[in-house]
């Protein structure tokens, strides 16, 4: 049966395509400010580039995810949802998306970091958060046994709903009268909306995996139901590394650094596995849904061993407010979660084929490398200022990012390099000749 | 079937074990002051709001936690009012000219002030101790 271009899941897939170019663009417009302070200081300047960077690639991860569990779930089940909620549904978010933007665009922030936007249009995401949990609700309650990818996608569902409304208390003062305990708040909630919407797309990586090697035993075997668990667990109570500066109570320290890191071994042998499944014929078949799933697979091992070190409070202290972090979060939405989603994208928006051009073939390389040299650039940047941290006298703060110029340079054009190479890659949904929907849905 | 037994219990299970972690969390009573400065929590907790609606934290970190453009805050304020002042007014390098009414001037110093009073973001001042865990110099080893 011939998808639809049209329909709701297709059209939450390109709504999140061209909310990933943005977000590269900002990101790239963002990131030349690290060389030329002054570049459109007057106009928009870091204080508005940042919030339209992220919140792009955020809503990217989020409607990605979506398009494709409601791809997914039409193939699935042939249990039927109301069309009704599903155009609301898009609606909502549509209606957000062009507020979010309009009040970025205006300056007219009043959020906090990474929902920078005034509170209002939180209101129209999660309205549409909730249509979201209705309609999945009506595709899979008569589904027996359920998959650990719908167990997964059930759970991110419901827990993002809940913690995006967690991520709002600060509204009631009461909240936010201790300083503390609103910042232990905040990044608890910071922490686990991360985890819930991984949840959404490591459960599309399981999805995709089912389909590609035509085996079902990576999402009904005991290991996959032992990821899920471990991935849940550290979704709820994973936050505390972000908290090992901040005054907490100390239980808040020892639970971050005694939950951490143990999920993503399990998940690297789930994938292992699958990988060793594979056929050269299907890999043939599926060829970027395939090496786009690999590609997230290698970057697992780089912000694994990130992450380990990060999980260490006496190492954390000279990672935690530098770039490392902004390695760690770029490694993970850009490595792990963007080649999971273009993956999906893909397998359900592109008919399986191997016409992609040699071009686009070297696109997908040019992406792997500028994002590795990305990265190091970031790190070294991370290592600049962990040591003027640790410098006595400590020189002021402005010669300290004078002297990180060289490597913000490679990071400003490995950046840009990244951010160009996959626009490329992602205007190839948008052209006819591959526009021409999915034979095999 | 006794297998979704299994998975239903566990899931119960972590998502009670969170409610209440959530719930010790949200009613802690606890002022975190570790400075002698006398604060005005109502003013300082509108001037939380002035730091979001100016998005300070696109730049700026409190605790290492925010952006890196610019230097962290948590501290800041020990460096007096009108330091604070000067650079909303002049701006400076990447950071712009901000057009603060006086009000939210002060309501964003006492906000400033009332995080300085929690302790101290500088990593330098921090020790390390066998278990790999870390505390602010002040504070003993729990």
């Amino acid at each position: 049966m011939k998808p639809n271009r049209n329909s709701i899941g297709a059209l939450f897939l390109k709504t999140a395509l061209i909310l990933l170019v943005l977000g590269l663009i900002f990101g790239a417009l963002a990131s030349v400010i690290y060389i030329v302070p002054e570049f459109l200081k007057n106009n928009f300047g870091l204080t508005a580039l940042r919030p339209l960077h992220v919140s792009s690639v955020v809503f990217w991860i989020l409607l990605a995810a979506t398009g494709s569990i409601y791809l997914a779930l039409e193939n699935i089940t042939p249990k039927q949802s109301s069309t009704l909620l599903q155009k609301l549904h898009l609606i909502f978010w549509w209606m957000a998306l062009a507020g979010i933007f309009y009040s970025y665009f205006t300056k007219n922030f009043g959020g906090r970091e990474y929902w920078e936007y005034p509170s209002v249009y939180a209101l129209l995401i999660g309205i549409a958060w909730v249509l979201f949990l209705i309609l999945f609700i009506q595709k899979v309650r008569t589904m027996r046994p359920w998959p650990v990818y719908i167990w997964m996608w059930m759970t991110g569902i419901v827990y993002f709903l809940f913690i995006f409304i967690e991520n709002y208390l600060w509204v009631i003062p009461w909240f936010r009268e201790i300083f503390v305990k609103d910042m232990v708040i905040q990044w608890k909630a910071a922490g686990s909306i991360v985890g819930a919407y991984n949840m959404l797309v490591y459960g599309v990586a399981f999805y995709l995996m089912e389909r590609i090697s035509k085996q079902s035993v990576p999402s009904y075997n005991k290991w996959a139901f032992a990821l899920f668990f471990l991935s849940f667990f550290n979704m709820l109570f994973n936050w505390g590394h972000h908290l090992y500066l901040v005054p907490a109570k100390p239980y808040i320290h020892y639970i971050g650094y005694a939950v951490s890191m143990t999920e993503w071994v399990f998940f690297i042998k789930i994938l292992w596995n699958w990988h060793k499944q594979v056929t050269e014929a299907e890999t043939y078949y599926h060829y970027f849904p395939y090496r786009f799933l690999l590609a997230s697979n290698f970057w697992l091992f780089f912000n694994l061993t990130l992450a380990l070190f990060m999980s260490i409070p006496a190492i954390n202290l000279y990672m935690h407010g530098t770039h490392f972090i902004t390695a760690h979060a770029m490694g993970t939405t850009i490595g792990i979660n963007t080649m999971i989603l273009l993956a999906a994208a893909f397998e359900q928006l592109l008919p399986k084929q191997s016409s992609f051009s040699k071009g686009s073939k070297r696109t997908f390389w040019v992406i792997q490398l500028s994002l590795l040299l990305f990265l190091v650039f970031l790190l070294l940047m991370g290592i600049h200022k962990s040591i003027w941290f640790f410098q006595d006298p400590q020189p002021p703060f402005s010669e300290m990012m004078e002297k990180m110029k060289f490597w913000s340079a490679g990071f400003m054009i490995s950046g840009i390099t990244l951010a160009i190479s996959v626009v490329l890659m992602v205007t190839l949904f948008f052209r006819k000749k591959f526009a021409q929907g999915n034979p095999n849905h | 079937m006794k297998s979704v037994h299994y998975i239903a219990i566990t899931y119960i299970i972590l998502s009670i074990s969170y409610l209440v972690l959530s719930f010790v969390i949200y009613t802690d009573t606890d002022t975190y002051q570790v400075k002698s400065q006398e604060i005005d929590v109502s003013t300082a907790s509108q001037g939380r709001l002035v730091w979001q609606k100016y998005n300070c934290q696109a730049c700026h970190q409190l605790y290492g936690l925010g952006g890196f453009l610019g230097p962290d805050l948590t501290n800041v304020s020990q460096k007096g009012f009108f330091y604070v002042d000067a650079f909303l007014k002049t701006g400076v390098n990447s950071m712009p000219e901000f057009s603060l009414s006086e009000e939210e001037t002060h309501q964003l110093f006492e906000f400033l002030k009332s995080v300085d009073n929690t302790g101290n973001a500088a990593p330098a001042t921090y020790n390390t101790f066998w278990n790999g865990m870390i505390q602010p110099e002040h504070e003993t080893q729990p």
